[in-house]
């Protein structure tokens, strides 16, 4: 063989060798480590696994942010207006988090179907909407306002 | 009045930067040396236009013009000056104009700063550029304009610029990123102007060379800037996230990365022709696809501006169109341009060529991780994202593979060398890492295996450049002779080396010895972290320009003596009544000390407080500086103009034979 020509073969299998290590640890680490999102009337209606992470987004209900004395604990309902689920956060939220506001939340139900969250998404602008938060509302057809469209 | 001139002049700078596409290229093309001598006037017609379009927008923002619909949702009368200033491109229409104002700088640029150039190359050149122009700026035009005014209903103040946004961060932060960004598509013209001409010879290389290590600099401090900005104003005291947006800046980074290291070896060796050229059009279409990703919205990200499907599908018409057009162009072109030089594989060429494959796999580890969502939502498969630990599982072992070859690289030789001289040139720096990575970790309890692990890299990297000057500057007559012998280019490596190895062990010291807790305090409460007593002395209300904030003070000591006293405050801006944590930082080359405030709880005073401390966290942007610094060092390199002559007199030659 032609040795420019065998120097790219050579390349070539390295490259595709290179790539099918890459290709590898690339699945093995998405496998464990992608959250799926669902909306809170999937979560109501059963249809999130419970063992493993996933995300909840939709309004944070008016009148439901509590927020414990002593700790750091906080629990709230988040709602697409169809059906609600209770989140319990410890820790400090973000700063756009409030009331009647978009919020996505990241975490493991527990069997009482209560988000033990570990993290916690707010908008971080005012016009500005978490593309899961529209989408869950959409879903239920209601808008922001909690008014059927 | 300003606000239509500004108009205006956009208008005038779209129809410029239509010429700039096609007269010089005509040229090009048919041989006509006064089409293409036309290009580099067009060029700064270009600049001139766009910087007085971007002008009138900036004094409708410095004057508080509430007429103009942008102005009047993105600033407020009470917004210091120079906020008002960088308030031009908080927002998507204004960020635009930056955009478009930094292409025609770097197009003036290239054209003001290339005399070496083939007056051929040169109008191809600008004319890729120009094309992109008319790209950006009909986007600005038909689906962003920034003067769009409110007539009637003119606002008696305005909405405010968003609060995170106030801060020095943003006066610096995208202008520099943009740099970076956009520079990029210097290098791309060079490319695309190369295929076109059909002729990729070793003064290619030295052309695109330094403007794609400028870029690669600029992208550095933006990226760089992006993160501490994030780190302290987030108030999370994060400094990387893995977030899209992040992502989309740091893929052309990394394909960047590659780039200046496969242009050194086209440029030295006449090698990797086509592949430079490829990956020139990919590090380009990854700046592309970053502004895609950030101004189309289609991904949950703090940087995504309210949504606009229009404006998504432009950028993606777009993106599919240069991506398209150039890899067709490739396609028929990069036969004709391919190298035909051999290399021995234990050389300086293998090396860069590992170098080549980790950053590309890297980055599309990267690219795929961030467009997984949007794949498996096409789909229909659900909504889905993919968080830092998959980032974090794909990215580190790379970059743990990747050091023990930087470590070699400077004292490799080219074309062919010999294991037997690496060992022996290698054997006391690799003995010495050993000894550090073992015995460094030992300063900081409890032993951390992993730091270990990116000291004994590091410190590999960094022997192995000290080696090789060494040994240059042995086989100098004397020290001072051989310090004079280094190049720029030489410099500027060492420098972004050794700005890599600093960089590695911040983020793996900071990560690994990092304390954060959160928690709950009253005044006169004392908490102990790493070491610090963190002292909660009383809150106090304070008034800024256009904020009240409640200001805690915090002193912390070590062993009985003060070592700073903190003070961060929760804000409250007035005019859209937003929120807003300001972190207080003890900064220092070691260690940071951070605290932000939560919210109050409870009814006596106390408050969410979150402690951190970070050792070592101002190594990784301190690196980035170093990465940046090697970078402009580099250009500065002789190599780069000592061609002018030489190439001008090949000058007429080049044009007759087209």
């Amino acid at each position: 063989m032609h040795p420019v020509r065998k120097q790219r073969l050579y390349l070539v299998l390295f490259v595709a060798l290179f790539s099918s290590v890459a290709v590898g640890l690339v699945s093995y680490a998405l496998r464990g480590n992608i959250n799926l999102f669902y909306p809170p009337a999937d979560v109501a209606s059963g249809k999130a696994p419970t063992d493993q992470s996933i995300r909840v987004g939709g309004m944070v209900e008016k009148g439901s942010v509590q927020r414990a004395d002593d700790s750091l604990e906080v629990s709230f309902m988040l709602t697409d207006y169809q059906a609600s689920v209770p989140v319990v956060y410890i820790g400090i939220l973000p700063d756009l988090f409030g009331e009647e506001q978009g919020a996505v939340a990241s975490g493991v139900l527990d069997s009482e179907g209560v988000l033990q969250a570990t993290e916690i998404l707010a908008k971080h602008d005012e016009n500005y909407m978490p593309p899961e938060v529209a989408y869950a509302l959409e879903n239920s057809g209601y808008d922001k306002k909690g008014k059927t469209k | 009045m300003m606000p239509e001139i500004g108009h205006f002049a956009l208008i005038i700078a779209f129809c410029l930067t239509l010429m700039l596409a096609t007269v010089p290229a005509w040229g090009a093309w048919r041989g006509n040396v006064i089409a293409m001598a036309l290009a580099p006037t067009l060029a700064i017609g270009v600049l001139v236009f766009v910087g007085i379009s971007f002008g009138c927008l900036a004094s409708a923002f410095l004057q508080d013009d509430f007429s103009v619909a942008l102005v009047a949702s993105h600033s407020n009368s009470l917004l210091p000056p120079i906020y008002k200033f960088a308030a031009v491109w908080g927002n998507h229409e204004g960020s635009l104009m930056l955009w478009a104002l930094i292409l025609a700088l770097w197009t003036a640029a290239v054209a003001l700063f290339s005399p070496s150039l083939p007056l051929l190359v040169l109008s191809r050149v600008l004319s890729v550029m120009g094309a992109i122009g008319v790209g950006f700026l009909s986007f600005s035009l038909v689906t962003s304009n920034p003067f769009a005014r409110l007539l009637p209903g003119t606002p008696v103040d305005g909405g405010d610029l968003n609060p995170l946004l106030q801060d020095p961060g943003l006066i610096i932060h995208p202008p520099l990123l943009y740099m970076g960004y956009v520079g990029f598509s210097v290098a791309f013209a060079f490319a695309i102007a190369a295929l076109l001409g059909g002729r990729l010879d070793a003064s290619w290389a030295r052309w695109s060379r330094p403007w794609t290590n400028i870029a690669w600099g600029f992208l550095s401090l933006g990226i760089m800037l992006g993160s501490w900005w994030a780190y302290y104003e987030l108030g999370w005291g994060g400094w990387w996230f893995w977030d899209p947006v992040e992502n989309a800046s740091f893929m052309p980074w990394l394909a960047g990365t590659a780039l200046i290291h496969s242009l050194a070896a086209t440029d030295k060796r006449g090698l990797f022709k086509s592949w430079t050229v490829l990956l020139a059009i990919f590090a380009f279409s990854l700046s592309l696809l970053g502004t895609f990703l950030v101004r189309s919205g289609v991904l949950t990200s703090v940087h995504a501006f309210a949504t606009d499907p229009a404006r998504g599908m432009f950028i993606l018409v777009f993106l599919a169109l240069v991506v398209g057009g150039s890899l067709t162009l490739y396609a028929f072109r990069a036969p004709a341009v391919s190298s035909k030089v051999t290399f021995a594989w234990v050389s300086r060429e293998s090396l860069l060529l590992c170098n080549n494959v980790v950053f590309l796999v890297a980055t599309l580890t990267v690219l795929f991780g961030t467009l997984f969502p949007l794949i498996v939502d096409g789909l229909g498969m659900g909504k889905v994202s993919v968080g830092p630990p998959y980032f974090n599982a794909v990215f580190v072992p790379l970059m743990v593979l990747l050091v023990p070859f930087m470590g070699i690289g400077p004292v490799s030789r080219w074309k062919g060398d010999d294991v037997a001289r690496w060992r022996s040139e290698l054997m006391i720096p690799a003995v010495v890492a050993v000894v550090c990575g073992f015995t460094f970790p030992l300063l900081h309890a409890p032993y951390n295996i992993w730091v270990a692990l990116a000291v004994l890299l590091s410190s590999w990297l960094v022997l192995g450049l000290l080696q090789d000057v060494w040994r240059r500057l042995r086989n100098a007559s004397s020290p001072a002779r051989g310090l004079q012998r280094l190049t720029p280019g030489y410099c500027g490596m060492l420098i972004a080396h050794l700005g890599f190895a600093i960089c590695v062990t911040g983020v793996v010291a900071t990560s690994q010895y990092s304390v954060e807790r959160d928690l709950r305090m009253s005044p006169g409460d004392t908490q102990e972290l790493a070491g610090y007593e963190f002292k909660f002395i009383e809150v106090t209300q304070v008034r800024g320009p256009n904020f009240t904030a409640d200001e805690a003070r915090i002193e912390v000591s070590r062993d009985d003596v003060i070592v700073a006293s903190l003070l961060p405050q929760k804000r409250r801006y007035l005019a859209t009544g937003s929120v807003m944590t300001e972190a207080a930082i003890d900064p220092g080359l070691f260690r940071d000390l951070y605290v932000a405030m939560g919210e109050p709880i409870g009814n006596d005073g106390a408050w969410a407080m979150r402690l951190h401390y970070k050792p070592l966290v101002r190594w990784m942007w301190l690196g980035a500086i170093f990465m940046a610094a090697g970078a402009f060092t580099s250009v500065l390199d002789k190599r780069y103009r000592r061609q002018r002559h030489v190439v001008q007199s090949g000058n007429k030659a080049a044009l007759h034979g087209a």
